[in-house]
């Protein structure tokens, strides 16, 4: 494993009377690309600002490279930021953008000539260099917001949210940019976005935030296919979430109905939630599932065919390339492998709340 | 069928009337009165005339005071702007308005009451007399003038930079503060110039009322310091002398239109940037 190169130690912050974080630890290792995820109003970008130095954590410490930095101002660390709304120097063209870092460091004319190139050609913007930010498209002004931060050679970018102001098709193709820029450059991404999709394609290593709380961290794989409690499983991707009881090991009763499942140690006749992936949702000829059900819904999704399935009293989202037409008996199979068991909320923290993505 | 180009010009009418009557014919008048002698005849001199030693003495004691007070002003004004806009506080719409509440009063009353204040017998030496301090003369002084300019200007200057310095996206503070500028380093560099429009319009609102006062300089400053304004005034209202009245107020428009000029060029960089 790489090393350590931010720690965050028990760190609290409240805003007034509302409390943002709560005593939270984080860990970020070098040359990763760790993506901060939650709903808005989870404290992602608070972590972010803390960081960067633009809000002081109420109690705890920030740990950059085994330095306490809790106390030092931005301009003092060795980190940059890609703002939001891009956030550039309307006054000053292109190059003066880029340059300003380098100019406030002193570094020599050409030095600097040298890294505007660089950086221009790095965000695919090259011979910008006398243009006025204001006259550049919204995915264009971002490009230079990156460049004007990588060329101080950071240690660690920060990235608050940078492609939320961006059309769909751009901010595809700005994930790609990205990831490409982090192997290029070599450096830590700390990457603070609501969006799910965009955690999966660019992350290393996500950090799923509710309500000041860390609720999993993992692998993108990790956090998909084993969401620790139904407020993961929700916030990623759609979910089956279905209130069950574990019988004992390897067998759950989902709607009165017995399932074989893989997970064990839950003891016995436990109140569980049962999490089923869309896409694991199988349908087969009446009488050959485990379940039988009628397809009540039914939507053109391009990839796929978004179906709702009502059986024993539940509505089951079911994602398929084949399509089954509303009326339709079917049966319901899903692999053992397939079923997600996770313990009920043990507090209200921690109790999913419900977001439109 | 809606003519809305006739409708606009029904509509607009009054305010042509308007400034036909009350801007543009005293202005053509002022010019007429300013580039002619007693017969009527054409002539140079009521201009000239500011090139007379006491002329240009009041004239340029005229620049220099509200020179000062511009200055004096912005140094209170832009602080305060500052302060408030990067605060987290809610109620800087009010703070505002106390600022600019002497507005609400009449601008002669508030100057008389100065005058009350500063007076050798004043309510000022009063209570430094009390205290067993030493009076202070400023009443009748250029210091008084500046005084009384600062006081009645300031809520012209702050009001634009307020406004100007609250419109910078807090996020381009601090990226600069994230690209390694210092506190100084991101006002000298990033606020000031991003503010730039309000400070020439902050400038000119308190530059060119401050130049051409006479009411402030009566009262504050006695008979005996002269501004540009009361020599002007005294030829209108003393000796009867339109025309040189007329063309000393042609010579102080050239600075107005100077100003204009520069506020006006500032403002259309601003609109391409």
């Amino acid at each position: 494993m790489a090393k350590e190169l931010i720690r965050l130690e028990n760190i609290s912050k409240s805003f007034g009377k509302t409390l943002v974080l709560d005593d939270l630890n984080l860990s970020i290792h070098e040359n990763s690309f760790v993506t901060l995820l939650g709903p808005s109003g989870c404290g992602k970008t608070t972590i972010l600002r803390i960081i960067g130095g633009f809000e002081k954590p109420d109690t705890g410490r920030v740990i950059f490279d085994g330095k306490d930095i809790t106390d030092l101002p931005p301009n003092e660390r060795q980190l940059n930021t890609v703002f939001q709304k891009y956030a550039l120097f309307t006054h000053m063209d292109i190059a003066d953008n880029i340059a300003f870092g380098l100019k406030i460091r002193k570094k020599d004319k050409s030095y600097i000539k040298d890294k505007i190139h660089y950086a221009l050609k790095l965000v695919g913007l090259e011979g910008f260099e006398h243009r006025k930010p204001t006259s550049l498209s919204g995915g264009q002004q971002q490009r230079i917001a990156i460049a004007r931060a990588i060329v101080n050679e950071p240690k660690v970018l920060l990235l608050d949210e940078p492609l939320g102001a961006l059309d769909l098709k751009l901010r595809q193709e700005m994930q790609y940019e990205l990831i490409r820029m982090k192997h290029e450059l070599g450096i830590t991404f700390i990457y603070v976005t609501h969006d799910q999709e965009e955690a999966l394609t660019m992350s290393d290593h996500i950090v799923v935030m509710n309500q000041g709380y860390i609720q999993q961290e993992g692998s993108p794989e990790d956090i998909y296919n084993e969401p620790e409690n139904a407020f993961v499983a929700d916030f990623i991707g759609d979910s089956n979430i279905i209130d069950a009881v574990m019988v004992r090991d390897r067998v759950v009763r989902i709607l009165d109905t017995d399932w074989d499942c893989v997970d064990t140690g839950f003891g016995e006749m436990k109140p569980v939630d049962a999490v089923i992936r869309p896409e694991d949702v199988e349908l087969v000829s009446p009488g050959s599932g485990t379940m039988d059900g009628e397809v009540t819904h039914i939507i053109f999704k391009g990839v796929h065919y978004e179906m709702e399935v009502t059986a024993n009293g539940f509505e089951w989202l079911v994602q398929s390339t084949v399509m089954h037409p509303v009326g339709e008996k079917v049966g319901i199979h899903v692999d053992p492998f397939n079923i997600q068991i996770m313990n009920k909320p043990a507090s209200e923290d921690e109790e999913a709340i419900q977001i439109d993505v | 069928m809606f003519n809305s180009r006739k409708a606009s010009a029904g509509l607009s009418s009054p305010y042509v009337a308007w400034m036909t009557i009350f801007i543009i014919v005293p202005l053509l008048m002022v010019f007429y009165f300013g580039l002619t002698d007693a017969g009527g005849a054409f002539t140079f001199a009521n201009v000239a005339s500011i090139a007379s030693p006491e002329h240009l003495k009041s004239l340029l004691l005229a620049l220099e005071l509200s020179f000062i007070s511009t200055v004096i002003c912005f140094l209170i004004a832009y602080p305060l702007a500052l302060i408030l806009a990067h605060s987290r506080i809610s109620s800087q719409g009010l703070i505002i308005t106390i600022f600019i509440l002497p507005m609400w009063m009449n601008f002669l009353l508030r100057t008389m009451a100065w005058m009350t204040l500063l007076e050798g017998t004043g309510v000022i030496n009063t209570i430094l007399s009390f205290l067993h301090l030493p009076t202070q003369h400023i009443i009748n002084t250029p210091a008084a003038i500046v005084l009384g300019m600062v006081y009645n200007f300031l809520p012209f200057m702050i009001l634009p930079l307020y406004n100007a310095v609250s419109r910078i996206d807090p996020a381009v503070i601090e990226a600069a503060r994230d690209l390694g500028a210092g506190r100084f380093q991101t006002l000298w560099k990033i606020t000031l110039p991003l503010s730039a429009g309000g400070i020439i319009s902050g400038v000119t609102m308190v530059f060119i009322p401050a130049l051409t006062t006479f009411a402030i300089s009566t009262l504050l400053g006695g008979s005996k310091v002269l501004l540009i304004g009361n020599v002007i005034e005294s030829y209108f209202m003393l000796s009867y002398d339109v025309h040189l009245g007329s063309g000393l107020s042609l010579v102080l428009m050239v600075f107005i239109i100077i100003n204009m000029v520069v506020s006006a060029v500032s403002d259309a960089k601003e609109q391409t940037d």
